[in-house]
């Protein structure tokens, strides 16, 4: 090193850190942390659809399977439930990886501090943020079409798309929720977050049943929701019935993802750079 | 390696404001390469507004900055790659090691694996913490964070090192360390700029200081010259009975250059403080013990800021 062995400062030949790879920087920081957590929380992502399917799908569906089969779109109850779950359980996560975690490093930690005193940039954080939970999202879409397989519930191989539509349905959370974060001082906003936004989508938004079985006005409100959107992709993908509409879910989904990280590193920024 | 007249950081009206609340108002300063220089001030003096501006994390103003030769203001990210940062508080990875620590930071300024690897290894041995690689950063001591932090900010070779209050809150021999350390980088032809409010620490390490004070600088210029400038070579305390003070204020009339009272004492500020106090004695004012030592920063750095405590 120039400065501790006594050699003159060398010429000033470094480059500004591209965008993506200042972004994987962040991503590459996130992973090296989860080496030493994978095996835990990998068989978190087991258990949740073993847990699920096997009291909801086997023993409640049991009940429910008579009567519904029509409203279900032709499926049993087990069918129906699990690609909700895998679309749900993605949004649960990228919601918590967008709360505590980056309040922590904006202000616990201040992680983010220090990672702006080098070349990295707000949207660089911002990019590597959501593509480690975008990585995230995937490896729970692997393990939950692993699970679904034992209880022979994927129809073809397009069931493979429900992985990207699972984590671009969470990550049509992460933004909006890292923006919110970024406006907090104190978690106290996310208990609420959770008690009265996500937990309600995730009763609402067509895991469990669909839509159409709740009254109008509600069915429009759970209509406009991410979820919503996220649970017809993912299921249309397993089922390998796709529907007709799947291009509008998929665009409403981008533009949830694109237009709130817009939102997101303006309200970094503001937080970050004073 | 000794200071030379090329300027790194140069400051014109140099102004930082936060809505309606001024943290810096329109200071001028140079800092030449291979100095260390300082920023001495009382808390909320704008001495860390100032710092961040430099280090293109907080963006200026007003007026005008160049920091090796590039504005602040277009060209951030070489700036950044070409700086040591050092901030007040310790912000290390808390989840990684302390060899990650630094390999990590490397990645952030796209440092080449093995090229960081060698550099990781030179800075953990420079910085007594070889034997620390492995472990997790929390049970660290202060100083040990402390000088991971400064290990940190030397990853990319900085051509300039910037500490905010580098000291503050360790022991006597964590600091000593320390400051040896900072000493040794500055004579391997570092330049620093450091924010301290010890007065001791800015007359072991720094070439030129400036004083801040209200978002402004009061004084400038060398341990030395400040003292010159603004204190006399020695000061004599004295410690007086209760019964003797009122009054005492004519009597010390002519016996030093300037006296301060203070609730325990006084301090007579004098060219040669043994004659002051013989003159004491033969003007025979009761004392209860006196003490004759050399001004210090800290004598300049009382009279220009005030005793009033700032909080």
């Amino acid at each position: 090193m120039a400065v501790a062995a006594g050699t003159p400062p060398r010429p000033p030949a470094t480059r500004a850190v591209s965008a993506l790879a200042g972004a994987a920087h962040v991503l590459q920081r996130n992973l090296l942390v989860y080496r030493r957590t994978w095996r835990g929380s990998l068989f978190g992502s087991f258990l949740t659809p073993l847990l699920y399917l096997t009291a909801m799908g086997v023993g409640l569906g049991g009940l429910v399977a008579q009567g519904g089969s029509s409203l279900l779109g032709g499926v049993d109850y087990l069918h129906f439930l699990g690609p909700g779950i895998l679309a749900s359980t993605c949004m649960q996560t990228a919601s918590f990886e967008s709360t505590y975690p980056i309040m922590g490093k904006i202000s616990w930690r201040r992680n983010y501090e220090a990672m702006l005193a080098t070349p990295l940039q707000v949207h660089h954080l911002l990019i590597g943020e959501l593509g480690w939970i975008g990585f995230r999202l995937t490896t729970i879409g692997l393990v939950f079409l692993v699970v679904l397989s034992l209880f022979g519930i994927p129809r073809s191989p397009l069931a493979l798309l429900a992985i990207p539509a699972a984590a671009l349905t969470g990550l049509a959370f992460s933004a909006p929720i890292i923006a919110f974060a970024a406006t907090r001082t104190n978690d106290s906003g996310f208990a609420a977050l959770f008690r009265f936004v996500i937990n309600p989508l995730f009763l609402f938004s067509g895991t469990f049943f669909p839509v159409s079985q709740l009254p109008d006005a509600v069915e429009w409100v759970a209509a406009a929701t991410p979820l919503y959107h996220g649970v017809a992709l993912v299921r249309g993908a397993i089922l390998d019935a796709m529907p007709a509409s799947w291009p509008l879910h998929v665009a409403y989904l981008v533009v949830c993802l694109g237009a709130t990280a817009i939102v997101a590193e303006r309200l970094l920024r503001r937080r970050l750079v004073k | 390696m000794p200071p030379s007249s090329e300027v790194l950081v140069h400051a014109r009206s140099l102004t930082k404001r936060f809505a309606a609340f001024t943290a810096v108002n329109a200071i001028d300063f140079d800092v030449h390469v291979g100095e260390a220089f300082g920023f001495l001030g009382p808390n909320g003096a704008g001495k860390t507004s100032t710092m961040r501006m430099i280090a293109c994390s907080s963006p200026v103003t007003d007026g005008e900055l160049s920091v090796i030769g590039l504005d602040p203001r277009t060209h951030a990210a070489e700036i950044k790659s070409r700086l040591g940062v050092v901030p007040q508080a310790d912000n290390l990875d808390a989840e990684l090691t302390v060899l990650e620590n630094l390999l990590m930071y490397a990645r952030y300024f796209d440092i080449p694996g093995p090229v960081a690897r060698a550099r990781a290894a030179e800075l953990l041995e420079f910085m007594q913490l070889s034997e620390r690689a492995g472990d997790q950063v929390e049970p660290l001591s202060g100083g040990m964070k402390r000088r991971l932090t400064i290990a940190r900010a030397l990853i990319n070779e900085p051509e300039l090192i910037i500490l905010d209050e580098p000291t503050t809150g360790l022991d006597p021999q964590a600091r000593h360390l320390l400051w040896e350390r900072l000493y040794r980088l500055k004579q391997r032809g570092a330049t620093l700029i450091i924010t301290t409010h010890y007065m001791d620490e800015a007359e072991q390490l720094c070439d030129r200081l400036v004083v801040m004070d209200k978002a402004e600088i009061v004084a400038a210029g060398s341990p030395r010259q400040l003292i010159e400038q603004y204190s006399t070579r020695e000061v004599l305390e004295l410690r007086v009975p209760e019964a003797s003070r009122p009054g005492i204020d004519g009597r010390l009339e002519g016996l030093a250059d300037r006296v301060e009272e203070l609730p325990d004492r006084y301090l007579l500020y004098a060219a040669d403080g043994e004659q002051a106090l013989e003159a004491i004695h033969q003007r025979e004012i009761p004392i209860e013990s006196a003490l004759v030592r050399r001004a210090t920063l800290e004598d300049v750095f009382l009279r220009l800021t005030g005793r009033s405590l700032v909080e």
